[in-house]
This record gives structure tokens, C-alpha cells and sequence, in this order.
């Protein structure tokens, strides 16, 4: 009996484990890549930690990007728990961009409230429906939601660049083509004196939320088991299709959540510059913490600190500019890798020959 | 078993925890010792490696290593968004950083102008723009060159190697600033060589290899001798010439190496200089919030902000000598580029006769027509 109880914990020890031991090794390499680079290997670290955690300053800066990564994080973590993985984050990012600025810039003349109401309404709607495209496609049609999702954010993001540098083109953005502005008593504020915006308690709202909603609630059950077995599933007669749909649904609704705040609190309006990759590094988010809703919260504060140190590490060490897309894509190789680990090692499931 | 195996993880991790700790101890933390050096900020729009505009101001910064008492940090790819002002602001916070170069056009307005209002203690400098007196925050400078003088020369080279005298120009932008660089590099040829002629094509961007290299194709194909660029970086240009067995002349920085045997010379930039000044000024106290450093710095040949690429292996001692007077009488001022008359390629009298423009005229700014025996349209079709 003891033994059992103790099943859960262990297994998420494992999903705990595999995970932050695949991020640490992914760092001594990246460690060793910029040793070749010419950068001091401790050095590279303590960049990283300062620009990241180093002051006050620097806490704001990796709080600014954590914000996105979270919501963006959800948006695959979610449909994930229903058993459909999406890459999609960056397209639901930037429908959700756009549709915020629409909503922005039709509600000038109401109230701010009403008109940052709009702009989350409507950016969550647009991340949702484009998220819940891609799911179910894959459940009607049996198109792939990886694949499908990865074209989805091209399509998002030609789409935004059609409108942005057509019909909703400000005239007097010449060089680089936008809407206009979103006024500035509408934007979304900042919180207390700091430069963090709202959008981190979107960000942790919306992940306590989903953590409520997946182990406290029958819809929660309902995902758990579509995504764990879906002939089960079937077979008790829950309607896969809407659980699917609604999982999906929610995920993309955050993703758009953030493309509304880097619209009403960081760019003031939409152009290119919104789709900067907070959708990409949202997947590593979500797998680094094996989909759950709080491990989120940790995990994209840790890699928005790394993406902080993006500048400080070629201020600091003089390394490219790219070093930063070097360290997340040994990072996501090692986290895909680290997968085949689950179930052999013997001691996260040290109970089975007791008996 | 598992206990034993739990006991070495243990071990392990704390041993690397105790090294980590170790090494962060022992090693000085970074900011130490740079804080009594004068810390300047750069940021390039581009990769540091363009061979191309980019690469001039990054080897600008990197020539400040001669100046002991400064420590110059660099971000490259800062796009011209928010992105700016946050690399602007982490430079100001997290390195200490006295005094920011932004050196894209696109940083002024409206990231520089916002992050000067907000540090007004430091100062900027920004690659050209026009700043507004009165209504722009006071701790912005402006600093360009007249790298027109240095396409003039590009021009003599080119007009002395070319029998036939005709000359192709890959342009971005019909702005005054490429169109005064067509008309010198135009001008300089034809002083060697009366019967000179140019067919020029624009691009649209400053950064479009692709497009860049069809039109450089395109103007190969039309015969010209001599291929030249007004681009971010016209190292593709460059790399056209090399193939089709044609002349170049570079741009921006020196492109001899994608072009080692038809390379002739080119205009590049010369930062070092201007960055040096300004940092021997900022040690010095002087700011340009209290008029101390001048609110324009803008250079000539003379004043070493540009310089003549060194000359590829097909120039022969004499030509090299006639470029050298040349370049010795813009630099005494017993010649001027724009003399009159001068006519536009519409017919119209841009220069009347007896008439000379100097170089820092401000009227050259305003430039919008192309001379007589150049082949395109300034409204950049």
C-alpha cells in the first residue's frame, strides 16, 4: 500500500529528472561550444546568470520574457495533455497579435478597459481557433497537427505581413511597415513601477488555471484520458472530438493571449517585429516541463533569463549574435533525445518486484 | 544497491556544486576593472561579418583596442524595434555604458530619441539622420561622412582600366545620399575618360543579395567594363564581376577578397578615426548635451572619415599615380567634383557654368537628378 502511494511521486520524479538532466548536459555542451568559440567556459555562465538574475534590472528583463514563454508554453502543453502535439505557437502568436490590433485600433474611442478587454477577447479567440484548426484536422482528417500546426505558422505569419504592409498599413511607417499605433492611454500597463508588464499575471493566471482545470475538474479527467488512451476513452464514451477541440482551443487562446500583449504592452502595434520567436521557445517550454502547467511557470523564467543574455553574451564574451539560437537548439535536441530514457531507468519504478 | 547508486549521485552533485562555486569565486566578476574604463555601447543592424556596412562600424569599434582607458561592448542583428532600445538599455544599466552608437539609419526615430530621453546622462551618436533642434532630446549627436570624394576617386580607377568607358551601378535607394555617390563616381570617370557612360539599376532595399546579383548580372550582360554598388554591402556585386570577367569597384568596406583578381579599388568607410575622436572627447568630459562635442561631425577625405580601398593586382603603377594626383588636388582644393556646367540626364542645367558646389554644401543633400550619360530613372525604376 505504501508502496504504491509512493508510484506518482516517483514517476514524476522521473519527469522531473530526465528533463533537467538533459537541459544540464545541453549547457555543458553549449558550455564547450563557446569554449571553441573562445569564450571562457565558466564565463559563459555567469554572463548568462547576470543578464538573467544578476540585478534587479536584469530579474526584469528575464520576467519580461517569461511572461510570453508561459502563455506560449500552455499553447502546447495543453493540446498535448489531450495527446495532439502542435508546433503552431508562433502562428496563434501572431493571429492573436493581429486580431488584438484590429480589435485596438476599432475601440479608439471607448474606454481603455473595454478596449484591452477586446484586444485579449479577440487575440485569445484567434490563437484558439487557429490551434483548433490544426487539432482537428488531425482528429476529422487524420492530417498530422505537428505538421499541419508548423504550416499553419507560415501561413500566420504571410497573412500578417499581407495585411500589415496592405490595407492596415499606418502611411507613415516607411521603413518598417506596421499598423498604426494603438493609443497610449489603451496599452496594457505596466505593474507597479517596474518596466514588467500584465502579461506576466496573464502568464501565471492562466498557467494556476490550467493546472486547476486539468487536476481539478471532470474536463481535466476528461483530457487526461483522451490523451492517455484514447480507445479507453471511446470506449467509456467521452466525446474525443470536443475534448480535443476545447484542449486545443485553450492552448492557442494563450498563445494569442501573448501575441495581445506584445502588441498592447511591448510593440504598441503590429508589424513584423511580433513574430521574434516567443512561439518556437514556447515548445522547448512545454516539453522541457513535460507539459505540466506549474512546472511552466519555472521553466520559462529559467529561459527567459537565457534569452535575456542573448546581447550580454556577445557584450560580455564577444560571441555571435546566433549563440543563443546555438544553445536552443542543442537544447531541444537533447530534450527530443531524452524522451527514449522514460521507463528504463530501474529506479523510477523500483516498486514493481517488491511484491 | 540503489542506495549506494543515490550516495554517488549525491557525491557527484555535490562535487560539481563545490567547483561551480569554486570557479565563481576564484574568477573575478566580469564587471570588475571596467568600471574605471570608459564603457561605449555599439549597435549594428546587421551581422558583423557583411563585408559591408556593418563590418565598417564593427571594425571601427574594434580599433578603440588602441585606447587603453576604453572598453567598447557590440550587439550586432539588433533589429530596428523595441529590440534597439532594449540592447540600448542593457548597455546603460547592465555594462555602464557612457555613450551608445547606433549606427542604422532606423534606431533614431523612435527608439533613440526615446531611451535618450530617458538616460539624459547618456550621450548618443547616431549614423547620420537629421536631428531637430529644439524638439529632440539634447544628448544626441549626428556623425556622417562625405564618402563622395572616395567614389570620385573609385571613378578615375575605373575610367582609366575601361576602353570603352561604360560603367554599371547597382543602386538600393534613389536617395540623395546614392544618388551624389553615382553622380561623383560618374564625374571621376569621366575626367580620365570624356566619353564615359553609366546605366545604373535599383534594387529597392538596401540588403537584397539575391535581387543585387540579378541586376549586376543583368548590367554584365548589357557589357559594361566596370560594375559598381551603392548597397548595405555590394560583396555580391563584387562576386558577379569575378565570374563574368568584368571590372568592380567595392563599397561600404573593403571586398578584395571575393574579388581577388578583378577588384580595383573601392570608397569605404573609416570609423576608427570618428569613433576615436569621440571617445578621446568623452574621456576628456566633453558631452554634446552641453555643446562641448559638436551636435554634427560629419567628414571628408581630408578628415580621414573614408579612405580608397588598397588597389587589386590590375591597376599599374601609373594609373596608380594619376588616382594619387587626383587625390591630391581634392585634397588641396584645386578641384572640386561638382564644377559646372553640369547637366542632368532630362536636359536640365543642374550646375550652371562657373559655378562650383563644395562638398559640405548642404545643397547636395537635396540631390535628385542624375548627369547627363547616366542611363536610369531617379525615381528608381
Amino acid at each position: 500500500m505504501n508502496r504504491t502511494a509512493f508510484i506518482p511521486s516517483r514517476k514524476s520524479l522521473e519527469s522531473v529528472t530526465i528533463p533537467t538532466a538533459a537541459f544540464l548536459v545541453s549547457m555543458a555542451l553549449f558550455g564547450g561550444f563557446c569554449v571553441l568559440w573562445g569564450a571562457p567556459f565558466w564565463g559563459v555562465f555567469a554572463s548568462i546568470y547576470r543578464a538573467g538574475f544578476g540585478s534587479w534590472y536584469s530579474l526584469q528583463n528575464s520576467l519580461l520574457r517569461a511572461a510570453p514563454l508561459m502563455l506560449c508554453g500552455l499553447c502546447t502543453a495543453l493540446p498535448a495533455r489531450a495527446g495532439i502535439i502542435t508546433v503552431g505557437n508562433e502562428g496563434a502568436f501572431v493571429m492573436g497579435g493581429l486580431a488584438a490590433a484590429a480589435a485596438g485600433l476599432s475601440t479608439q474611442s471607448a474606454p481603455a478597459w473595454f478596449s484591452l478587454l477586446a484586444m485579449a477577447i479577440a487575440g485569445s479567440i484567434a490563437g484558439g481557433v487557429w490551434i483548433a484548426i490544426a487539432a482537428g484536422l488531425q482528429h476529422y482528417r487524420g492530417v498530422n497537427a505537428v505538421i499541419s500546426s508548423l504550416l499553419l505558422n507560415y501561413i500566420a505569419i504571410a497573412l500578417m505581413l499581407q495585411l500589415v504592409e496592405g490595407p492596415m498599413r499606418d502611411p507613415a511607417s516607411l521603413n518598417f511597415p506596421a499598423t498604426h499605433p494603438i493609443l497610449e492611454s489603451h496599452q496594457l500597463g505596466r505593474l507597479f513601477s517596474s518596466r514588467v508588464h500584465f502579461g506576466l499575471v496573464f502568464g501565471i493566471v492562466a498557467s494556476i488555471l490550467a493546472w486547476f482545470l486539468l487536476e481539478h475538474t471532470v474536463w481535466g479527467m476528461k483530457v487526461k484520458v483522451v490523451g492517455g488512451n484514447a480507445r479507453t476513452a471511446r470506449l467509456v464514451g467521452l466525446p474525443l472530438g470536443a475534448v480535443i477541440l476545447t484542449a486545443s482551443f485553450f492552448g492557442g487562446a494563450c498563445a494569442g493571449l501573448a501575441g495581445m500583449v506584445e502588441v498592447a504592452a511591448v510593440h504598441g502595434r503590429a508589424s513584423h517585429a511580433i513574430a521574434a520567436g516567443y512561439g518556437y521557445v514556447g515548445i522547448l517550454v512545454a516539453f522541457l516541463s513535460r507539459q505540466s502547467p506549474l512546472r511552466i511557470m519555472i521553466v520559462s523564467l529559467i529561459l527567459g533569463a537565457v534569452i535575456a543574455s542573448g546581447g550580454s553574451l556577445q557584450r560580455d564574451l564577444d560571441l555571435p549574435d546566433a549563440t543563443i539560437a546555438v544553445f536552443e537548439g542543442i537544447t531541444f535536441l537533447l530534450i527530443l533525445a531524452s524522451e527514449t530514457l522514460y521507463g528504463r531507468f530501474e529506479f523510477f519504478r523500483a516498486t514493481h518486484n517488491a511484491s | 544497491m540503489t542506495k549506494s547508486n543515490l550516495l554517488s549521485r549525491r557525491k557527484f552533485i555535490t562535487s560539481l556544486t563545490t567547483a561551480g562555486a569554486a570557479a565563481t569565486l576564484l574568477r573575478p566578476p566580469l564587471a570588475m576593472g571596467a568600471e574605471a574604463r570608459l564603457v561605449l555601447g555599439f549597435l549594428y543592424g546587421g551581422p558583423k561579418n557583411d563585408l559591408g556596412y556593418n563590418q565598417a562600424h564593427a571594425e571601427g569599434k574594434q580599433s578603440l583596442i588602441a585606447l587603453p582607458f576604453v572598453k567598447a561592448v557590440e550587439e550586432a542583428n539588433v533589429v530596428e524595434t523595441v529590440a534597439a532600445e532594449e540592447s540600448m538599455r542593457n548597455m546603460i544599466h547592465q555594462d555602464g555604458a557612457r555613450a551608445i552608437f547606433a549606427t542604422s539609419y532606423g534606431y533614431l526615430d523612435p527608439f533613440v530619441l526615446r531611451i535618450a530621453r530617458e538616460n539624459p546622462n547618456t550621450q548618443f551618436f547616431h549614423c547620420g539622420g537629421f536631428y531637430r533642434d529644439g524638439i529632440d532630446p539634447p544628448n544626441i549627436g549626428i556623425y556622417f561622412g562625405f564618402i563622395d570624394e572616395v567614389e570620385y576617386l573609385a571613378g578615375v580607377t575605373a575610367g582609366l582600366m575601361s576602353r570603352t568607358g561604360r560603367m554599371g551601378f547597382v543602386a538600393a535607394k534613389p536617395i540623395p545620399q546614392v544618388l551624389r555617390n553615382i553622380n561623383s563616381f560618374m564625374l571621376g570617370a569621366r575626367s580620365v575618360n570624356p566619353s564615359a557612360s553609366m546605366k545604373v539599376l535599383f534594387t529597392g532595399d538596401w540588403v537584397l543579395p539575391v535581387r543585387e546579383a540579378e541586376a549586376a548580372s543583368s548590367l554584365a550582360d548589357q557589357g559594361v567594363e566596370v560594375l559598381t554598388g551603392h548597397t548595405g554591402s555590394p560583396r555580391v556585386i563584387m562576386q558577379v564581376a569575378e565570374r563574368r570577367g568584368i571590372w568592380a569597384t567595392g563599397y561600404q568596406f573593403n571586398q578584395s577578397v571575393v574579388a581577388p583578381n578583378r577588384f580595383l579599388t573601392g570608397a569605404e568607410w573609416s570609423w576608427g578615426v570618428v569613433y576615436k575622436r569621440y571617445a578621446q572627447m568623452i574621456h576628456d568630459g566633453k558631452s554634446v548635451t552641453n555643446g562641448t562635442i559638436p551636435r554634427h561631425m560629419a567628414g571628408t577625405l581630408k578628415d580621414q572619415f573614408c579612405r580608397l580601398s588598397p588597389f587589386g593586382p590590375a591597376v599599374t603603377p601609373a594609373m596608380r599615380n594619376q588616382v594619387a594626383r587626383a587625390q591630391e588636388q581634392l585634397l588641396n582644393g584645386s578641384q572640386a567634383i561638382y564644377r559646372g556646367p553640369l547637366r542632368d540626364n532630362i536636359g536640365k542645367v543642374v550646375v550652371p557654368a562657373g559655378k562650383t558646389i563644395a562638398i559640405e554644401d548642404p545643397v547636395l543633400d537635396r540631390m535628385n537628378w542624375l548627369l547627363e550619360g547616366i542611363e536610369g530613372d531617379v525615381k528608381g525604376l
